[in-house]
């Protein structure tokens, strides 16, 4: 029993940074309907600044907080120097150029930070909690890991919801047309989208950093596993994201838990299948289905 | 190499009119004909190619031959068909373990081999491509890309059976008796993956230009009006799927038989990826895009390593210097030339014999819908 809770809680935590990476897919696919491989390679970088950033000065809240900031700069510079460009072209090219801007980003860290992966100190302790006796796996660090990323997934939401800057982003994505004549700058909200989206991927580097080490491709199950969740829960649906990221973190975590590990890619492959042969537009997907 | 008869300067005039109405004066009538032609005509190049290179280069010739198949399969589907998979190197994989299993464990002939291979991954493509036909865009990409980084672990799972992370190794192809003792394996090994090319070859291009590729291409353009029509749009697609998986297979048998190994670390990831990419590099949808995406997969990183040897660097930065020049050729190329290699081609071509590239309608419709795909190609 105590296993079972702890590969819940487990995949709970590891779930909350799949629904960060697919949060920031899916803004992404919102605003400009690009799917954003090289989302992987700007949390990277982001990580690996971050890295430097606590190294030299100590202190892990200041490398967090630069991690921050440079998503967001990040984010809006690759929009506007690159994918300006592909916006609206044929949709095969704008994932050719965002697969390579991840290829040379890995790349650049590579030759910048070398390729041997070093580690990340975690926000807090990495030491179970103790609960009546028996040891949990379960980390205050995994407890932050949860509240930082629903604390950011409601925020974006009241943001998306409630203000005129979320109106006016939302209706960019969705009628760029009518929010030009309406006098929306709308390619100023798109490079504001990419900079928010950027901006929690690199949350969800820093916050998967001390599991997984830091290295130029060591992120790439984490983008692979955030793109699943992002399909699972339906590419247009940021709730969607939330939830396909908790439900992929918590059958990986059972599977590689009952299973082995080897088996861990298999299994995602099957849920997604199966929940997509169900739903072929993801589990919050508001359109008709194709029949076949 | 597929499409002579549409590179006349005579396809700019004629898209103006349907498809149907082009003209081919100067060719024989029968697309099988045709085809045949094509056939003789580029064996005869590739075995003059093999004869007058070097063994180093004949391997090339072997693995662009194999990637040529994998690729012009799957820009059937891309091109054709406006579905999109990012799990083809998945498929190569099985065409390879199949090949492996049956030539080093059951001592098979190499022709049989391969036949089977095609066979049992075109099976599985009925499976991949009945599931995939029900899905779009983004959501096939995705289900693609799990099956691409999900299939792989099956061989780990099943270590007894598919040799864990060291793979299946299987003995050179024998050299046959009447090409002499100093026949290099080498370039039997471009003869074998050359005419696998070759049988592609004339299957797509009998493909493309039957009722089957015309289904294909009114599925691309309009799923709704196909339908209207009395296609049957899922089945359509997933026989795009199982085409493109068998060419796959075909593929990824024969880079089996030239690396003399079958192994999960041939096929990760970034083989789809790298597919993908080449053929969009290459120019969609026809088979002269597949053949310089085939070019470009041979030739780019050779090329690269060289550089990145050359240079006076510090270890770390050669080391990464391959893959950056590859990303920034993505990059540069996807926004130099969003149709390709072959689309870039065409426009010079056009250029140069002073022809308005096709009508603005062409030029739209080359650029737009599903992933730029080249009406020439009819």
């Amino acid at each position: 029993m105590t296993r079972f809770i702890d590969l819940t809680l487990n995949g709970i935590s590891t779930g909350a940074v799949y629904s960060a990476v697919a949060l920031a897919l899916v803004m992404i696919w919102r605003a400009t309907r690009i799917v954003n491989f090289a989302q992987g390679g700007m949390l990277m970088i982001t990580t690996f600044i971050a890295s430097d950033v606590i190294g030299s000065s100590g202190s892990y809240w200041l490398g967090f907080a630069v991690a921050l900031v440079c998503g967001l700069v990040l984010g809006a510079l690759v929009e506007r120097v690159l994918v300006r460009r592909v916006e609206g072209g044929p949709p095969l090219n704008a994932v050719i150029v965002a697969l390579g801007l991840l290829i040379l980003l890995e790349a650049l860290a590579g030759m910048i930070w070398g390729n041997t992966p070093r580690s990340f100190p975690p926000a807090f302790s990495i030491r179970g909690y103790d609960v009546g006796g028996t040891h949990l796996l379960f980390a205050p660090d995994d407890t932050f890991i949860v509240l930082v990323v629903f604390a950011v997934a409601v925020l974006l939401a009241l943001l998306f919801r409630y203000t005129a800057l979320g109106l006016r982003m939302r209706a960019s994505a969705l009628a760029p047309e009518v929010a030009r004549l309406l006098g929306v700058r709308v390619g100023r909200m798109f490079t504001l989208g990419w900079a928010l989206a950027a901006f929690v991927g690199s949350l969800a580097g820093v916050l998967v950093a001390p599991s997984v080490f830091v290295s130029p491709s060591g992120f790439d199950p984490i983008l692979i596993f955030g793109f699943t969740a992002a399909v699972l829960g339906g590419l247009d649906s940021p709730p969607g994201a939330v939830v396909g990221g908790i439900v992929l973190g918590l059958v990986l975590s059972y599977v590689s838990g009952y299973e082995g590990s080897s088996l861990v890619t298999l299994a995602a492959l099957v849920v997604l299948i199966a929940v997509l042969m169900i739903r072929p537009g993801g589990l919050f997907s508001t359109r008709r289905e194709r029949r076949v | 190499m597929s499409v002579p008869a549409a590179e006349r300067p005579g396809a700019g005039a004629a898209a103006a009119q349907p498809p149907g109405a082009r003209r081919r004066p100067h060719l024989p009538g029968s697309t099988l004909a045709r085809s045949l032609g094509l056939v003789v005509l580029v064996g005869v190049l590739l075995w003059i190619a093999s004869e007058l290179l070097g063994s180093y280069d004949d391997l090339r010739l072997a693995s662009g031959s194999y990637y040529f198949a994998v690729l012009a399969g799957l820009t059937l589907l891309t091109g054709l068909s406006g579905q999109i998979s990012l799990g083809h190197g998945a498929l190569m994989a099985v065409g390879a373990y199949t090949v492996a299993l049956l030539v080093g464990n059951e001592h098979w002939a190499l022709v049989p081999a391969l036949a089977a291979a095609v066979a049992i991954t075109a099976l599985v493509g009925v499976l991949v491509g009945a599931a995939a036909s029900r899905l779009r865009g983004p959501y096939l990409a995705g289900a693609t890309l799990a099956f691409a980084i999900g299939l792989p672990s099956l061989a780990e799972k099943y270590s007894g059976t598919f040799g864990g992370a060291n793979g299946l190794a299987i003995n050179p192809p024998a050299v046959p008796s009447w090409l002499g003792q100093s026949f290099p394996l080498e370039r039997w090994e471009a003869w074998i993956a050359g005419i696998g090319a070759l049988v592609v070859v004339f299957a797509i291009n009998n493909l493309v230009r039957s009722g089957v590729g015309r289904s294909l291409r009114a599925v691309r353009d309009d799923e709704i009006a196909a339908s209207l029509c009395g296609l049957h749009v899922g089945r359509v697609q997933t026989l795009a799927f199982v085409v493109s998986a068998a060419c796959a297979g075909l593929g990824g048998g024969m880079l089996a038989v030239v690396l003399q190994l079958a192994a999960p670390g041939a096929f990760q990831l970034s083989l789809s990826l790298s597919l993908l990419t080449a053929i969009v590099l290459g120019g969609l949808g026809s088979q002269l895009g597949a053949l310089w995406g085939a070019i470009v997969l041979v030739l780019l990183p050779s090329w690269t390593n060289d550089i990145a040897h050359s240079s006076s660097l510090s270890n770390q930065v050669s080391a990464n210097l391959p893959l950056a020049i590859y990303g920034v050729v993505l990059i540069a190329a996807m926004l130099a030339w969003p149709s390709g290699i072959q689309g870039a081609l065409r426009r010079i071509i056009a250029l140069a014999r002073r022809i308005p590239l096709g009508s603005k309608e062409l030029d739209k419709h080359s650029t737009s819908g599903s992933g730029g795909v080249s009406h020439e190609s009819t």
